[in-house]
């Protein structure tokens, strides 16, 4: 019952989603005497008007399509990673310490170990809240939330008392040596003052990785097995503890690509809070893309846009503030994630009707 | 009488502090026991905080703005309900969704309403919660140490302190010995036990999230016109899931949370106080430690590394009537 067709399940429901929080927004819009249409216009111009702005765009969605991938990764094993955020986080904490501390390395064995490093930290710091809740049973919602502080509280305390070089006032580490930096995409015509760079393919690549790991491997496999059913799991004979493990571990690798992104890619050096809201738009966009790699792809795409756009929007439309976009961003969530159920009965009836 | 006055105005301050910590967690209190996670309650203490501010700097009346703030947020509330009871949808999607939604939906409104970079207007103090003096602080203030822990810490502080830690007994009086109060923790525990005895868990679910959002708005309204003078984006600042720690913490029982919310409070008078204070031989006085302990408390007992943290069987579960 409520069964929906493949595309509209994949497609449909969530544009109908989308477009509601949209018109929402517009609703919004309109009754505290903003223009609508002007703003949408402006949302898109600022997004995709020139090469420029769809080099932000890109920059953006590459962060989101991380850590879209780490929600989407644990989704399919039935865990709820709220903690990108913090993993994404502790991910600049091992980019930043293997360009420090290796920068006399060569680029093309720096490149590789900075990344390493990110993916490392942002592992480890998922993995713990994994083993706590394999090995002891607390809950991976509240644990991941409680990790997020924590990195917040190290972080801060990294940063300000250990790794801001001596009579600096600004809380940041020193500059990232020079072979520490991922080029940008100028080849492709983006202007370099976009910050869109290398990471962009390696989010592209770390989508395929997992696509081929999660629907193509005999892990994967059972992944899913114990997302759909730890019954079924627990009676095929999989070692589900091993693997919320090693799942949170590969979800917090991909957050730490927002590192490999922010810090690699465009800032050169660790600043206090880099990671701005990402792990949580991250969520959002995993929900928008049905926890598929292709469907993340295609969300961080729509998410990037829409903080690009709405960068610009304050500029061009003053009555309406560029907060909005994080309105948008709560608004498909709560209609993908929480109201999903309520246009599935109606959308099921219409179809069913339809289609004879 | 050296040691009192260091002491006093720190624990003053532990109490102003754990207020808003305590309003939060008694929220998610009454939610969780009737089976509703609730890790929302930052989002709604956000939007509570905006609508007070917002409706007392228009009116410049502070309990119009309490109104506004319980409002404010029992409107999320309502979302919560309609997702979580109504929908059946997944709880911790709604509330992290909520908390996303209030971020977004209070910086644009504060921005479009009032144009000041984001913010409320400045209260006066007609429309703020002031200090209220107890009867005969001034004329016992003088006796041996009873006077100013009377005069200092009990007096001088606002109507919400005084309310919140009323709402500790209140609250313990309503969940374990009233009618509603069992049917409530029921619900948590054992829904299916409440539909057959004829009562409607939905009703019941709405109603604790009612009392959450409640709650919720008078901790938002205390932030933002007791503790603060005004809205300021994101103001709750991560309180609402501290709340939701202690709440953890406390065990779902509302004496012990308002011990564990009074020691986070100290925690951060504490912090507060040893800000740039620097320790011999240490350097600095790393006051992040002090400010993460809470989250680190609650992952070492959800750990089960000291006692063991035991959630209302149902919570978290959508209940599905069955034919």
């Amino acid at each position: 019952m409520n069964a929906l067709p493949r595309w509209a399940e994949l497609a449909l429901l969530p544009v109908l989603n989308l477009l509601l929080a949209l018109a929402l927004t517009a609703l919004l819009v309109l009754a505290t005497g903003g223009d609508p249409v002007a703003a949408l216009t402006a949302l898109a111009v600022g997004s995709l008007g020139s090469a420029d702005a769809i080099g932000y765009t890109l920059y953006y969605a590459t962060s989101m399509a991380f850590t879209g991938l780490a929600v989407a990764v644990a989704f399919q094993g039935g865990l709820f990673n709220i903690g990108a955020e913090g993993q994404a986080y502790l991910g600049g904490l091992g980019v930043t310490l293997a360009a420090l501390y290796l920068g006399f390395l060569p680029g093309l064995l720096l490149l590789p170990l900075a990344i390493a490093g990110g993916a490392a930290f942002g592992a480890a710091w998922a993995a713990i809240p994994g083993w706590l809740q394999a090995r002891r049973g607390s809950h991976i919602v509240i644990t991941t939330i409680m990790f997020n502080f924590l990195a917040a509280a190290l972080m801060v305390y990294l940063i300000v008392n250990l790794l801001t070089p001596p009579g600096s006032m600004a809380p940041e580490s020193r500059p990232f040596p020079e072979a520490a930096s991922l080029p940008g995409l100028a080849q492709l015509g983006f202007p370099s003052s976009a910050p869109v760079n290398l990471a962009l393919v390696l989010a592209m690549l770390a989508a395929l990785g997992v696509w081929l790991l999660v629907w193509r491997t005999a892990w994967g496999y059972a992944l899913r097995v114990m997302g759909q059913s730890p019954a079924v799991a627990a009676y095929a004979g999989i070692d589900q503890a091993r693997m919320i493990i090693w799942v949170m571990a590969l979800s917090g690798a991909l957050a730490g690509g927002v590192a490999v992104n922010e810090l690699m890619g465009a800032q050169h050096k660790l600043l206090l809070g880099f990671t701005s809201g990402y792990g949580f738009t991250g969520i959002a966009v995993a929900l928008m893309g049905r926890n598929h790699p292709a469907g993340v792809l295609l969300a961080a795409l729509l998410f990037g846009a829409l903080t690009q756009g709405g960068a610009e929007l304050a500029f061009e439309v003053p009555d309406v503030p560029s907060e909005i976009v994080v309105l948008i961003q709560g608004l498909v969530i709560l209609f993908t994630g929480a109201l999903g159920n309520m246009l599935r009965p109606a959308l099921a009836r219409m179809l069913g009707r339809a289609g004879g | 009488m050296g040691a009192l006055d260091l002491i006093l105005p720190i624990l003053a301050a532990t109490l102003r502090t754990a207020t808003p910590l305590l309003l939060g967690a008694l929220a998610g209190l009454f939610s969780e026991r009737a089976g509703i996670v609730d890790v929302g309650l930052e989002g709604k203490m956000l939007m509570g905080a905006f609508a007070a501010a917002a409706a007392a700097a228009i009116s410049g009346n502070v309990l119009l703005g309490l109104l506004a703030g319980i409002g404010g947020a029992c409107l999320l509330g309502l979302l919560h309900g309609f997702a979580c009871v109504t929908l059946r949808g997944s709880q911790v999607v709604s509330g992290m969704a909520i908390n996303i939604v209030a971020s977004g939906l209070t910086a644009t409104l504060a921005l479009v309403w009032f144009g000041l970079g984001g913010q409320t207007p400045p209260l006066p103090p007609a429309a703020r919660f002031l200090p209220v003096t107890l009867p005969g602080a001034a004329a016992v203030a003088n006796l041996p140490v009873l006077g100013p822990v009377y005069a200092a810490l009990l007096s001088g502080q606002t109507v919400p302190v005084y309310l919140a830690l009323a709402l500790v007994p209140l609250g313990a009086w309503v969940l374990y010995r009233t009618r509603f109060g069992l049917r409530l923790r029921a619900c948590g525990e054992h829904p299916a036990a409440v539909d057959s005895a004829g009562i409607s868990v939905a009703w019941l679910r709405y109603a604790a999230v009612l009392i959450a959002s409640v709650l919720c708005g008078i901790a938002g309204t205390y932030i933002a016109t007791a503790q603060g003078a005004g809205f300021v984006r994101d103001m709750i600042a991560g309180r609402g899931y501290i709340a939701l720690a202690a709440m953890i913490l406390g065990g779902w029982r509302p004496w012990p949370i308002l011990f564990t919310c009074l020691l986070f409070g100290l925690l951060d008078a504490v912090a507060i106080r040893l800000q740039g204070v620097v320790l011999p031989g240490i350097g600095a006085f790393p006051v992040q430690a002090l400010q993460a302990l809470p989250y680190l408390l609650t992952v070492v007992l959800l750990a089960g590394f000291m006692g063991r943290a035991i959630p209302p069987r149902a919570s978290g579960q959508p209940y599905v009537k069955e034919r």
